[in-house]
């Protein structure tokens, strides 16, 4: 406390402090809590016991009889058990688990009959494959919209028109336009036509996924330009006289010195663009690509949980962008450090 | 060395002043000139032109018979020969002081990094800083700054050095340790061209005063001559003010 010394006055008073951090807490509850009054009084049935199989499963695996038939012999194979059945055209053997069955030797099976139910492996639910999903299209699209912004930035500082202009045009208009209309015309139109292009010419045809990050790095890139331009123009001019004057051609000067002291400056607005990054990409479920936000949608279209779930997606966002927003900030301070 | 013919600069903003007229001027091999003149009398961008920093408007200026402003002449292999010093020392921050004198060296004269290492320790002992070598700029004082300065502008092998008012940023007890650093230099032959305001160093050290003022050179000849009978009103009023 002491090393924070400002003449700004503060609770100095242990208890009244205290007694301040419990009311955060009490105005905490209190919210949640009304809430969730509120969610009682209109009758909902909360289920949060229901969430977890939305990362894990066990899958379930029922075999059923093909034909209609006989059981001629149940005998053990080892650990499992081999249930073999007369049918029309010969013997048919199902292997199972122990205890998976309720049969006995000379049974009648008739076609549609369950022969045995039994676990499976485990699996990844709908929840954390719509995560993986965001997570690989904002790295992704994250590295893209670095690459394009960095070399938009250059671009944008540069005094030849061709590079100037090109900059400045991509950025009005990209900017310029919502995101979402961006995605469906990357998407129908782009991507109508490139997959129209690689079918006619035999190639494999590109997932909308790709269409997606196109669209999303092409967007974020249009900001990280602006970004990277803020950052080079707040290096000082004398930084650029002392590395031309020592025979440094402007590639040089510009990898060399000028961009590696702007990423500095550039980091912390770097960082909220690619938190926008990886919120923008649900609306990326516009375009039938299965990430959280769409994952979600699917999960309350079968189980109806419509409140546990969207609280989950959000909870899950929160903590993407919260790991991505902690990371940025120890890197912040592992270069101050120097 | 340096042909300077009738050189001419007009900067337009943020309004019209006229930096450089009809400036020419010799600079041979091994001498020592030194450029004074009162705030605003164009001799920091006669400096600058000489190194393409600022481009003239009409003129020409020759380094060893290339024209510089001629847009054919690579600027970068004419730079690389020569040093250049400023006010406010542009060290790079982000580099170490090792770093800063080696960079050049390895970009443009591609020298390996242990070459350049050895070179940038040799330069630091000679302007009596090899112990900070791995410190950074923000940790030296500003005579400690300007020193690296000129071992990082020494690191390329000049063969003409420009001191652009190297010590005008110092604080008063600092500006003794690098003047003794150009002095030196001067010593070994290194050709050199200062704009200071620095008197006793020109006297001591210049072999040529060039006095400008409103873009014109005013006057110029040997310290002696300048110092002690200068012909000039404008010349005598100057010295008048500041000695």
């Amino acid at each position: 406390m002491e090393l924070k010394a400002s003449n700004i006055k503060r609770l100095s008073n242990p208890t009244a402090y205290n007694l301040s951090v419990l009311g955060f807490i009490a105005f905490v509850i209190l919210v949640v809590g009304s809430v969730y009054y509120a969610t009682i009084t209109v009758e909902y049935q909360w289920r949060w016991f229901k969430i977890p199989k939305y990362f894990m499963y066990q899958e379930t695996i029922r075999l059923y009889a093909e034909e209609d038939g006989e059981i001629d012999t149940i005998k053990e194979n080892g650990k499992k058990i081999d249930i073999l059945i007369q049918q029309e055209d010969g013997l048919k053997t199902y292997t199972v688990p122990k205890g998976s069955f309720n049969w006995d030797e000379g049974d009648m099976t008739s076609h549609g009959d369950l022969i045995a139910e039994y676990s499976g492996s485990w699996r990844m639910g709908l929840m954390a494959l719509g995560v993986l999903t965001t997570l690989k299209i904002s790295v992704i699209a994250t590295i893209l919209g670095i690459f394009l912004g960095i070399i938009g930035g250059v671009a944008r500082v540069s005094d030849t028109p061709v590079l100037k202009w090109s900059a400045i045009t991509y950025v009005e208009i990209i900017r310029g336009s919502p995101l979402l209309v961006q995605i469906m015309i990357f998407y129908f139109v782009l991507g109508t036509t490139i997959n129209k292009i690689l079918a006619m010419n035999g190639l494999p045809t590109l997932d909308p996924e790709w269409y997606g990050i196109a669209a999303l790095s092409i967007f974020t890139g249009a900001y990280v330009v602006e970004i990277v331009r803020a950052g080079i123009e707040s290096i000082h001019p004398g930084q650029i006289e002392a590395a031309r004057s020592s025979g440094m051609n402007p590639f040089q000067t510009m990898f060399h010195i000028i961009l590696p002291q702007a990423l500095k400056t550039i980091l912390p607005p770097l960082a909220g663009q690619f938190i926008n990054l990886i919120k923008d990409s649900s609306l990326l479920g516009m375009i039938s690509i299965r990430e959280l936000t769409k994952a979600t949608r699917e999960g309350i279209t079968t189980s109806l949980q419509t409140f546990e779930l969207w609280i989950l997606c959000a909870i899950l966002y929160l903590i993407m962008t919260f790991t991505l927003s902690m990371f940025v900030q120890w890197l912040e301070r592992k270069g101050a450090r120097r | 060395m340096i042909e300077v013919k009738n050189i001419y600069k007009t900067f337009y903003v943020p309004h019209e002043v006229k930096a450089l007229v009809d400036v020419s001027n010799k600079i041979e091999v091994g001498e020592v000139v030194v450029v004074i003149g009162p705030s605003g009398s164009g001799k920091s961008t006669f400096l600058r032109c000489l190194n393409r920093l600022e481009t003239a408007d009409h003129g020409q200026i020759l380094v060893d018979g290339v024209d510089i402003f001629d847009p054919k002449t690579n600027i970068n292999t004419v730079r690389a020969e020569m040093g250049m010093v400023f006010q406010s020392f542009n060290l790079f921050p982000h580099l170490s002081i090792l770093g800063n004198v080696t960079i050049a060296q390895k970009l443009v004269r591609k020298r390996s990094k242990k070459e350049s290492e050895e070179k940038a320790m040799m330069l630091l002992e000679k302007v009596g800083i090899g112990d900070k070598a791995h410190a950074h700029p923000a940790n030296l004082s500003g005579g400690q700054q300007q020193r690296v300065a000129i071992a990082r502008a020494l690191a390329m092998d000049p063969k003409i050095m420009l001191f652009d008012e190297p010590t005008s940023a110092l604080d008063p007890e600092m500006i003794g340790e690098v003047l003794d650093v150009m002095k030196t230099l001067a010593q070994e032959g290194m050709t050199m061209v200062c704009v200071t305001h620095e008197m006793g160093f020109a006297r001591e050290v210049g072999d040529r005063v060039i006095f400008m003022d409103e873009g014109m050179v005013v006057e110029e000849g040997t310290p002696e001559h300048f110092f002690k009978n200068p012909v000039n009103d404008r010349t005598k009023l100057f010295l008048k003010q500041i000695l």
